[in-house]
């Protein structure tokens, strides 16, 4: 798809988050600048980039989960739905439902399979017994787990194999019914089979959810994302559909990347 | 293209197929070289010669295209580096198919010369055609080595200028065989190297065209002459 091609395309297409203006600051140091990107709706989205490059700090800019941390803040706008969620005002809950993130490391909670998901779904909403029964199995078969854990729902969550607790975490993250999904390094700590499966669950879920992923690894970004970002020291390089970010990319510093001419 | 892969091993296996690509060029020149002189003087050694390194060329292809298979796997290629791949393993089959087109020169020379009804002397304009095919494919290689886009886009110029030349070889040829058709089977096959010829000029065109698939990215095969002097001459990738 040529330039001309992707704007007419991104201009029909309907998009789920548009990020205007982001600078963002750890402090003094300032890790995001004046970034400008928009993430089309029921697509998968990757983030890719050297380590320090602010991949992972743009991802958490989505859910504000940074407002955690004191010292880091995020200036510019980021329309989820054309609302900003950096206004003070914005709901964290609300918007940590509407957006769920999964992180590099598989983080179970030390509870039941079960209760794992519940977990979750208690803090926003308070369902009957049968009706939480329903959700923890509508999420796990979501998330491609069901199967393989439908008989063992009272054991531990970490008991799971990685891949197994990664889907988990994916399930719990569904289990609250969100529209955007954030996945940063999904599978980096994964065998190449579990990693196999993440990718195709992303490939399954992207039809219902706007899905972001932050990546090391550029063959899965080719293999999973619609549209790809290239970002280098805070700043994004290039943006573009996929396959032409890596068969004809624009930028001469995103084709040294790719082709790992980085020095 | 431009500076070095972290992996000097990388740069390394690209550089060994990117000279054994020129060394099959070389190769293939060579045989058409021999091919064309032979049908020019009959000269049995230099047919046998000619029909005997098609096998070299061959390996060449075999060879070449597992090589490519190899970096595929290992390196998981991504844009230049991902079409200089694609472009070579496409160019060796050109190649290799030149090499088929010099084998046919051979073997119809020889027919033609062993009739002996036409004086093969007289078709100066196959000669001057094969002339013409012989340079577009050396440029055509050192387009390749150079990555020049401009010297490719000359050589898909020249490759009309052929297609004019064996029309017009197609005319003396038609009339040779309405006024003797004592002739038809020489002129027939004096028809098929003037074929294999015009041939030749098409693959070296191709092998121009990956040229320019490999420095900008754009597939200009089946296009207008006038797109491809556009992408050949325009802007390319880390100029935009």
């Amino acid at each position: 798809m040529n330039a001309a091609v992707l704007q007419a395309v991104q201009e029909t297409a309907v998009q789920k988050i548009r990020v205007r203006a982001l600078n963002f600051h750890y402090g003094r140091f300032l890790a995001l600048k004046n970034i400008h990107l928009e993430i089309e709706e029921r697509k998968v989205t990757a983030i890719i980039g050297p380590s320090g490059c602010g991949k992972s700090t743009l991802l958490r800019t989505f859910n504000r989960i940074y407002a955690l941390y004191p010292g880091q803040v995020a200036e510019g706008e980021i329309l989820i739905d054309g609302e900003n969620i950096l206004a003070p005002a914005q709901d964290l809950n609300r918007l940590r439902a509407k957006v769920g993130m999964v992180f590099q490391k598989p983080t179970p909670f030390p509870m039941s399979i079960h209760d794992n998901i519940a977990f979750g779904v208690n803090l926003y909403e308070r369902l009957p017994a049968r009706e939480m029964e329903e959700r923890v199995e509508w999420a796990l078969r979501k998330a491609a787990l069901w199967d393989e854990v439908k008989d063992k729902l009272k054991q531990s969550g970490t008991s799971l194999s990685g891949g197994q607790q990664q889907r988990l975490c994916i399930a719990r993250g569904l289990a609250v019914r969100p529209e955007v999904l954030l996945l940063d390094e999904p599978a980096s700590a994964l065998d190449p089979i579990s990693t196999a499966r993440i990718e195709e669950l992303v490939h399954e879920l992207k039809s219902e959810y706007t899905i972001v992923i932050v990546t090391h690894n550029m063959q899965q970004a080719a293999r999973v994302s619609d549209y790809t970002a290239y970002m280098y020291l805070g700043e994004l390089v290039e943006f573009g559909v996929t396959d032409e970010l890596f068969i004809k990319p624009k930028r001469k510093e995103t084709e040294d990347y790719i082709t790992g001419r980085f020095g | 293209m431009g500076n070095e892969h972290l992996s000097k091993q990388f740069d390394a296996d690209l550089e060994t197929l990117r000279s054994a690509v020129l060394q099959m060029g070389g190769l293939v020149e060579s045989q058409i070289r021999g091919a064309i002189e032979a049908f020019s003087s009959g000269n049995q050694d230099l047919i046998d010669q000619v029909i005997s390194s098609e096998l070299r060329v061959n390996g060449f292809e075999v060879n070449i295209d597992n090589e490519c298979s190899h970096i595929i796997v290992k390196r998981q290629p991504a844009a230049s580096d991902l079409r200089l791949i694609m472009a070579i393993s496409k160019t060796v089959t050109d190649l290799e198919r030149i090499g088929d087109e010099a084998e046919k020169i051979a073997r119809m020379s020889k027919q033609i010369h062993e009739h002996g009804r036409i004086q093969v002397q007289s078709f100066g304009n196959i000669r001057h055609a094969a002339d013409i095919a012989l340079s577009m494919l050396w440029q055509a290689l050192d387009a390749f080595a150079r990555l020049d886009t401009v010297a490719a886009a000359g050589i898909i110029r020249e490759d009309l200028a052929i297609d004019s030349e064996f029309r017009s070889i197609l005319r003396q040829l038609i009339t040779f065989m309405m006024e003797d058709p004592r002739t038809i089977s020489t002129a027939l096959e004096i028809v098929w190297v003037a074929k294999a010829v015009e041939r030749i000029g098409d693959h070296a065109k191709n092998i121009a065209e990956y040229v320019i698939y490999i420095v900008k990215g754009t597939d200009v095969r089946h296009t207008t002459f006038e797109h491809i002097e556009r992408e050949a001459l325009g802007e390319g990738i880390g100029q935009a």
